[in-house]
């Protein structure tokens, strides 16, 4: 194994004419290039004012076949995802992520939506999550694995609903970056300065090209992708 | 494994010449693609300056690979992950054998991964008794094919819808002779109902990925279908099958990287799905695999560093050169013969495997430079072919009656006056010769040429007559 290390290490090493490692001013510049990296060009499509930023979110995501939904607060988030369910013929039974932010939603104002928190089984047709980012570039939703969020939740159930407080919604993936060097720079977060086990970065619903390079929705992650936005100032 | 090698390549694009599935399948996919990245080419301005940059990152990581590799295991390492080291496939092969072993495997599922083609991963979990599942739609259908992939990016492009269809039948035995397959909707339902039971019985999980990031220890796979996520998320282990060039210093690098990649390789915006995964699942998280591990794998790119090959180490496999490439459109993927098919494969395969294994591809091409126009890392592509053609004529690897006919040829190149002579003289002949049919359908020296198509005849004089004529009339 170290034998292995060696010889390739020190084959990059001879084959770009160098004796040993990487060393005196150039090692430290490279290192200061990882301690605070630097942003490259960053599209300027997303370099909008709130409320435009969260119109381009939607456009970005329907673009992709997401289905967007508007509601005015997280009060009227169960009869929203209630009326999804019934708009696909989709039972009345959701997974949904053990994730406090979702606890502010009257839920049981909806007495005939069952509901269960944790993981989901192979039988489960629809799960629930929130996001904590996502992308107005290219309407993307950024997921973090966590006790709050099984990541399984975001592939294995047909239909995954995605409920978005607005001010979530951030101009390009570099801000998704800063706000996770944030949370492992905070010791509460207990992410003890590693990236949570699991990003997903998700543009729309599964699909296919593969066979003649026709599209096809559901291909082994969800086949809906709906997401519930929830407007700015009303989020708990 | 079905199919043929790289030194077949000619008897391989005659065969591919004359399939009539390959054509349809082909045209079908050709204007998809192109098409498709064109668009998202016109949706952002900035897509040249990106290019720009995904190149400078790449040549800046390969100036300095050995320290970014370091750093990048000290924080897989520290995560709570492990590094593998594998100089060659055989090794790549061992490790991965070593793990499942360890954890008693009798099932792993696989996420696409050209660097698991490329070791033959497949193969030798089989040989070890253990069960190999592909789950991208493309890489199952060809699996149980037995081929290789025709498409880095869309592994079974080169075939037709009934032909996946006759191909489920005869694999899964269970299906009802009268149900209806033939829409690709069809098919898809039936490939996902058998796959979705196979991810709950693997205990090993194999992805590839499409970047490595120094700063956090983190792998990244890019996919549409969902299926690199539920490989990895399953099973009790995940391994990560890398190559040693797959890794950038920063997300912010591996960002501007993803911004390139999906918009050359389909002409997505972004893919589906983009998957950053750090070590194994944290205590607490309620699901993810227990272990992580990482093999980087060499086999010959060590050596393409300092050389005029290190450029085609920027590769991100985006696959926009083949989709370019008339002569990838005309033979398709397996007339390469191995896991690299198209302009990159051209240059990558003979870096590989060798010049006297796979140094006609170079030869496989028109010289459009297409290929170079489209690569979102700026890869010279034509010039690097230009090497190897130069190498194999060096060590006399090409056939003989093409070095002599390239011999006489610079023997009279060289002389002018003989050349216009000479040159004269054949244009009159053909002229003459052609002058009722207006063309020919047999050249001698040239039957291979003639073969697909028929050659114009000239009208009677030389380009550098005619230049010279034009000039004396006093036109510009």
């Amino acid at each position: 194994m170290t034998a292995s290390r060696n010889d390739i290490l020190e084959g990059i090493r001879r084959s770009l004419g160098r004796s040993g490692p990487v060393d005196g001013e150039r090692a430290a510049e490279l290192r200061e290039r990882l301690a605070n990296p630097k942003r490259n060009l960053v599209p300027a499509r997303a370099d909008l004012a709130e409320a435009a930023l969260v119109d381009l979110f939607q456009s970005m995501a329907e673009d992709v076949f997401s289905t967007v939904d508007r509601v005015a607060d997280m009060a009227a988030v169960p009869g929203a995802l209630t009326d999804y369910l019934k708009r696909e013929n989709l039972p009345a039974q959701v997974v949904m992520a053990p994730d406090g932010s979702l606890d502010g939603a009257p839920w049981e104002d909806e007495p005939l939506l069952e509901i269960r928190r944790g993981l989901p089984l192979e039988s489960d047709m629809v799960s629930v999550t929130s996001a904590p980012a996502a992308v107005a570039e290219t309407g993307t939703l950024v997921m973090f694995s966590g006790a709050d969020h099984p990541s399984t939740l975001n592939f294995l159930p047909e239909t995954h609903v995605v409920v978005l407080p607005a001010d979530r919604v951030t101009k390009t993936y570099e801000d998704v970056w800063d706000l996770l060097r944030q949370r492992m720079a905070d010791s509460e977060n207990g992410l003890n300065g590693m990236l949570p086990r699991t990003v997903n970065m998700i543009t729309g619903p599964s699909r296919s090209g593969d066979i003649e390079q026709t599209l096809l929705l559901g291909a082994h992650g969800p086949r809906r992708l709906h997401i519930i936005l929830v407007a700015a100032d009303n989020t708990p | 494994m079905t199919g043929s090698t790289p030194s077949q390549f000619k008897e391989n694009a005659v065969r591919q010449l004359a399939d009539k599935d390959l054509r349809a399948a082909l045209t079908k996919s050709k204007g998809h693609f192109t098409g498709g990245r064109q668009n998202a080419m016109d949706r952002l301005p900035e897509f040249d300056a990106l290019r720009d940059q995904a190149r400078d990152i790449k040549d800046h990581v390969l100036e300095n690979l050995d320290f970014y590799l370091e750093t990048y295991e000290e924080n897989v390492i520290s995560s709570g992950g492990t590094v593998h080291w594998a100089r060659t496939a055989k090794d790549a092969q061992d490790i991965v054998l070593e793990i499942c072993r360890s954890v008693g495997a009798t099932s792993v599922n696989k996420g696409k991964s050209m660097i698991g083609e490329e070791c033959d991963i497949n193969e030798a979990l089989e040989a070890a008794g253990i069960r190999a599942v592909e789950t991208d739609l493309g890489e199952y259908i060809i699996q149980i094919r037995n081929e290789r992939p025709s498409h880095i990016i869309a592994p079974a492009v080169h075939l037709t819808k009934s032909q996946v269809e006759q191909s489920f039948r005869e694999t899964h035995t269970h299906l009802d002779p009268d149900r209806v397959l033939e829409e690709p909707a069809a098919l898809l339902e039936e490939a996902r109902t058998v796959l979705r039971k196979k991810y709950f019985e693997a205990e090993v999980g194999i992805t590839g990925a499409n970047f490595l990031v120094a700063e956090t220890g983190s792998s990244i796979i890019v996919t549409n279908e969902g299926n690199g996520d539920l490989s990895q998320l399953l099973p009790k282990v995940h391994i990560v099958l890398a190559s040693i060039e797959k890794v950038v210093p920063t997300l912010e690098d591996a960002s501007t990287l993803l911004r390139v990649l999906a918009r050359s390789a389909t002409g997505q915006e972004f893919s589906v799905y983009t998957t950053v995964s750090t070590g194994p699942r944290r205590a607490g998280d309620p699901d993810g695999p227990e272990q992580y591990h990482v093999i980087l794998l060499d086999n010959g790119r060590t050596g393409m560093l300092g050389t005029e090959f290190q450029d085609m180490l920027r590769c991100i496999r985006c696959g926009a050169c083949m989709n370019h490439c008339p002569v990838y459109q005309s033979v398709g993927g397996h007339a390469y013969g191995w896991v690299y098919p198209g302009p990159m494969g051209a240059v990558l395969s003979p870096s590989l495997l060798g010049v006297s294994e796979a140094g006609h591809l170079p030869n496989a091409s028109t010289f459009c430079g297409r290929c170079e126009e489209v690569c979102p890392v700026r890869i010279p592509l034509p010039k690097m072919m230009r090497h190897w053609r130069e190498r194999e004529f060096e060590r006399h690897l090409t056939p003989r009656a093409a070095r002599m006919g390239i011999r006489a040829w610079a023997f009279v190149a060289r002389r002018p006056a003989l050349y216009q002579w000479a040159t004269g003289l054949q244009m009159r002949a053909m002229a003459w010769m052609g002058r009722r049919r207006g063309r020919f359908s047999s050249v001698p020296l040239a039957k291979g040429w003639t073969k697909y198509r028929e050659l114009p005849a000239p009208e009677g004089r030389t380009f550098q007559q005619q230049w010279a004529q034009q000039q004396k009339a006093g036109r510009r």
